[in-house]
């Protein structure tokens, strides 16, 4: 009856070969590397940069250990630092001919040592948490009302130029919250544009309110297009802070979005949190807006009201500048931004490109405005600030430049501005920690000796106080440990401490499967059962029991998952897949173990599970023992 | 070896009425300082600023307080973390200080206690990766002091947390009240989770009457607990459905009895082996897992206690009979001496 067909056998051989397979990486450590990865967002790092990598090594005489591409970046693993320093410098200097504008950024950095076949298998060591490796993290919460305001201001630029087009008067559109408001005179106009707007601004619904002499249409955000808006204003922050982190050049940065407006940010390995923040925190926001030059608006220069409809900003030299509230173009439709010189004059300025959409609102706008002026704002936190308001020299398309009263660096540092790509939405940093690398270490040394004295503990009384039985629990523990390493080093889980903690904890826990067992054992031998019959009736009579006890403790694992954060987060997913994997280890592995000693012999006569006390006899029957 | 020798059940029930007493008093106590004087909340919870540094030789708190409060930012708590070259310190929120500074100006007042300043220090490790970090140079370029670690929470991430450490605690009882209704009893669901909230308010209680900082790892810790303890609870309760069946004139309280005799050698051995694990944290994971490894310790002890006493005991007052078992679950396991019944894996 202890007999499992071979293909149970098999399915525990294949557990036991995959679990070491996968956690085999988390031995190798760390080797020196370097790391490429674009400088620029237009810049893609594909097989041609991997290529001429391998390349300029070659010619170089560094000679890397693997060279390859994983995600946004291309990395070389060195044997030692002095090769790595070498091939860095080789490196700068190939794919960087000008070092004030790099084209790609080249860091020195650490990547795991275990061989290409592992990794082609998936086969990756552990991802760490910051607490474990030391960095920086960063929580940031979008701040989507002003995403919204922007949109809502879109669109009334967009239900401006639809009502011109038709010729429908009206008696002005302005924004009330996230309302869009038009005035009318009469209802006739009220009702075509309603029509019209209806058909061709789907984001809205529409509807008039008579108000006094004047009818009002009103238009307000359908939820799903403000859940479309919020979704999508996370994504853009997500993708712009990509491109600012690689600035950076760390290994494997984390962008995530949680919640419904927060980005977390982790940069493993970073220590300088002023510099990350610098650069993460460029919570910049472009406009492009026309500049109001009337006379009221040099009155407002001179100290004068500003004229309704405008603002004044200060340019970056301090001068005052009125420009118009309407947005001609913002910084989404942005795609590319690149210093440069001019063809003609030799002087430096910037070349922008902006999309289809925005090219043709381009070129409407500076055909109607040659010669007039046209201001770039850069909003941070709030606040404008004009970067240049550039005049108007002929009708403008998608790519454009802006060139005058620039030198080398300004033209640079505008370029990188308006590149690192807007923001849809302002962000603010409201959580932060950074853990330092000499910490990090020491809480994995002590992650580890926790784990590994508490093991030893519980596997020298079990098998002190079970023999035989207690032996075959410990294999069980420690193929829990395995599996556990090995699922967590595939599913590539952050591992924190706390996470740790809970590898410690599920194996206490787990090693209760297998007491369940081995009590029930004795307990049907003491009532007189054959071996035989005691281990198939305990193993089956315990099932029930454990797997009640471990329902109950996954419940709590994933209320855990679910509503936790950052630690406890951490600590529910070990905690959780510990759960299952004990479960697999603790009945099905120690009984395949329990089968193959036990089960070949007929004629069993005791099994070695440590004494077997039976109430009654004066002295304990020594028969069931080993 | 076999510690536990019982010749007959002992008659747990019989003592019930005492041993609910002691849980009740525990418990009002529990509660007592509970409500007098609150839990000790991380900055986790709160907001706030978290630096910890290290020093080059044994840290002089009082100076480092010194330093910071000349500051003015307000209720500043410095204590040594771990070790006496490891010093902590904790600012709170406080309207008008921009908090994502005030690390950094905590950071550059210590070093500059130490005759130091704050310089960016950029260098390749042994291993090859590059750093950049801020460090406190002295004269002859000594670092008399070193930032460890940072944290900064804002004061609305802090009350969110501690709102979904509430629904994560609500939502762990329900689930288990449901699962063990479902496979159980409703009886036995209310004990359970009565005996198990008993040893949460407990933990609880010990961290406010001790004022030991309550943090999210310390949260999770509780949890996991509520969920171990139950698991305590279903074994015996899986023992009382079981010995409803075999034992046909056995009155409940002495089922109840049988049910916990047969169990305790296991109980004691389980918890003997995660205690041993928990104490192996307590001793070696350091200050981090310290206060994780205590709410884990208190309980479970606790969890041993309530889950055979008090489970128990209220399931017998709420009148476990043995029709509530046994005809819920008509006999589903085959004869135990079928020579058939092979392994359910």
């Amino acid at each position: 009856m202890n007999r499992y067909p071979w293909w149970k056998y098999a399915i525990l051989a294949l557990a036991l070969v995959a679990g070491f397979l996968y956690t085999l990486p988390n031995f190798y450590g760390e080797a020196p590397a370097v790391q490429i990865s674009s400088a620029r967002a237009t810049l893609k790092v594909d097989t041609a940069l991997l290529e001429r990598v391998q390349q300029v090594l070659e010619q170089s005489g560094t000679k890397a250990d693997l060279v390859q591409l994983e995600g946004l970046s291309v990395r070389a693993r060195f044997a030692d630092t002095d090769t790595q320093k070498k091939a860095k410098d080789a490196l700068s200097a190939a794919l960087n001919p000008d070092a004030a504008s790099p084209n790609y950024i080249v860091a020195l950095n650490l990547v795991s040592r275990s061989p290409q076949w592992l990794s082609s298998l998936r086969a990756l060591p552990m991802y760490l948490g910051l607490d474990l490796r030391g960095g920086v993290h960063f929580l940031m919460q979008v701040d989507m009302r002003s995403a919204l305001t922007k949109k809502v201001d879109s669109l009334a630029t967009d239900a401006r130029t639809l009502l011109r087009d038709k010729n429908i008067r009206h008696a002005g559109v302005s924004r009330d919250g996230n309302m869009l408001v038009v005035a009318f005179r009469d209802t006739a106009m009220a009702a075509s544009a309603r029509d019209l707007l209806s058909g061709q601004i789907t984001e809205m619904t529409w509807a008039e309110t008579p108000e006094g002499s004047e009818v009002r249409l009103r238009g307000s955000l359908k939820p799903e297009a403000a859940r479309a808006i919020q979704d999508q204003a996370i994504k853009q922050n997500i993708t712009t802070l990509h491109n600012r982190v690689n600035e950076l050049g760390t290994s494997e940065p984390v962008i995530q979005q949680q919640g419904a407006d927060r980005v977390v940010v982790q940069l493993p390995g970073v220590q300088d949190t002023a510099r990350a923040k610098d650069i993460i925190g460029r919570t910049a926001t472009l406009e492009l807006r026309m500049v109001n030059d009337s006379a009221e608006a040099q009155e407002a220069l001179r100290g004068g009201p500003v004229p309704f409809g405008s603002e004044k900003y200060l340019e970056r030299d301090g001068t005052a500048i009125v420009v118009f509230r309407q947005v001609v173009i913002t910084g989404d439709c942005l795609t590319d931004a690149q210093p440069g010189f001019d063809n003609q004059t030799q002087e430096p300025n910037v070349n922008l490109t902006v999309d289809a959409k925005c090219g043709r609102i381009m070129r409407d706008v500076s055909r109607e405005n040659i010669g007039k002026r046209m201001a770039i704002l850069l909003f941070e936190r709030g606040r404008g600030e004009v970067v240049t308001a550039p005049v108007i020299r002929g009708e403008l398309g998608n790519r454009f430049q802006i060139s005058g009263r620039m030198t080398t660096v300004e033209a640079a540092d505008t370029a990188l501005l308006l590149r690192a790509g807007s923001l849809a939405a302002p962000m603010e940093i409201i959580e932060e920690r950074t853990i330092g690398p000499s910490l990090g270490a020491e809480n994995i040394a002590k992650g580890f000796t926790s784990v590994l004295w508490g093991f030893v503990a519980i596997a020298a009384f079990m098998c002190a106080y079970y023999l035989l039985f207690g032996v075959f629990s410990t294999l069980a523990l420690a193929f829990n440990l395995l599996l556990l390493v090995a699922v967590l080093s595939l599913l590539q889980a952050t591992l924190t401490l706390p996470g740790m903690a809970a590898i410690a904890l599920t194996l206490g826990m787990a090693i209760d499967a297998n007491v369940l067992i081995n009590e029930r054992v004795r307990e049907e031998l003491r009532n007189g059962a054959a071996p035989q019959a005691a281990i198939a009736a305990g193993y089956e009579r315990a099932f029930a029991t454990i797997l009640d006890s471990n329902v109950t403790t996954l419940i709590a694992g994933l209320a855990l998952l679910i509503f936790g954060s950052g630690p406890v987060r951490g600590f529910a997913i070990v905690h959780c897949l510990g759960i299952l994997t004990s479960m697999f280890s603790a009945v099905m592995f120690s009984r395949g173990l329990v089968n193959l000693w036990y089960g070949r012999q007929k004629k069993l006569k005791s099994v070695s599970i440590g004494q077997v006390w039976r109430p009654g006899n004066a002295a304990p029957t020594p028969k069931a023992d080993a | 070896m076999e510690f536990f020798r019982i010749r007959r059940d002992i008659p747990f029930m019989r003592y019930t009425r005492v041993l609910n007493a002691v849980s009740v008093v525990a418990f009002v106590i529990a509660v007592f300082f509970l409500a007098t004087r609150g839990l000790n909340l991380s900055i986790e919870f709160t907001g706030g600023t978290l630096v910890e540094v290290e020093y080059a030789q044994s840290a002089d708190v009082q100076k480092t307080r010194h330093a910071v409060e000349a500051l003015g930012l307000g209720e500043v708590q410095v204590q040594t973390f771990g070790s006496s070259r490891d010093v902590l310190i904790r600012v709170p929120v406080r309207s008008g200080v921009k908090q994502s500074e005030v690390a950094e100006q905590v950071f550059a007042a210590v070093c500059r206690a130490e005759a130091g300043t704050v310089q960016r220090k950029e260098y390749t490790t042994p291993q090859g990766e590059q750093v950049s970090r801020p460090s406190c140079v002295a004269a002859q370029g000594v670092e008399p002091v070193r930032l460890s670690r940072t944290e900064v929470v804002g004061p609305s991430v802090g009350a969110e947390l501690a709102t979904d450490g509430a629904i994560a605690l609500t939502m762990t009882v329900v689930g288990i009240m449901l699962y063990l209704a479902f496979r159980f009893e409703w009886k036995f669901a209310v004990a359970g989770i009565v005996a198990n909230l008993h040893d949460v308010v407990i933990i609880l209680g010990f961290f406010a009457f001790f004022q030991w900082e309550f943090s999210l790892a310390v949260l999770a810790a509780v949890l996991a607990v509520l969920g171990y303890s139950v698991n305590e609870s279903v074994i015996i309760f899986d023992r009382i459905r079981e010995a409803f069946r075999k034992f046909r004139k056995l009155s409940p309280p002495q089922v109840i009895d049988h049910a916990i005799t047969s169990t305790i050698s296991r109980t004691i051995i389980t918890h003997g082996s995660t205690q041993a694990m928990v104490l192996s944290m307590l001793l070696f994971g350091g200050p981090t897992l310290h206060y994780f490894a205590v709410a884990l310790t208190i309980g479970i002890l606790f969890g041993i206690y309530s889950s055979v006493f008090v489970a128990a005991g209220i399931a017998m007052w709420l009148g476990v009979r043995r029709e509530d078992l046994v005809k819920a679950s008509p006999s589903k396991e085959g004869d135990p001496n079928d020579p058939n019944a092979g392994a359910v894996v």
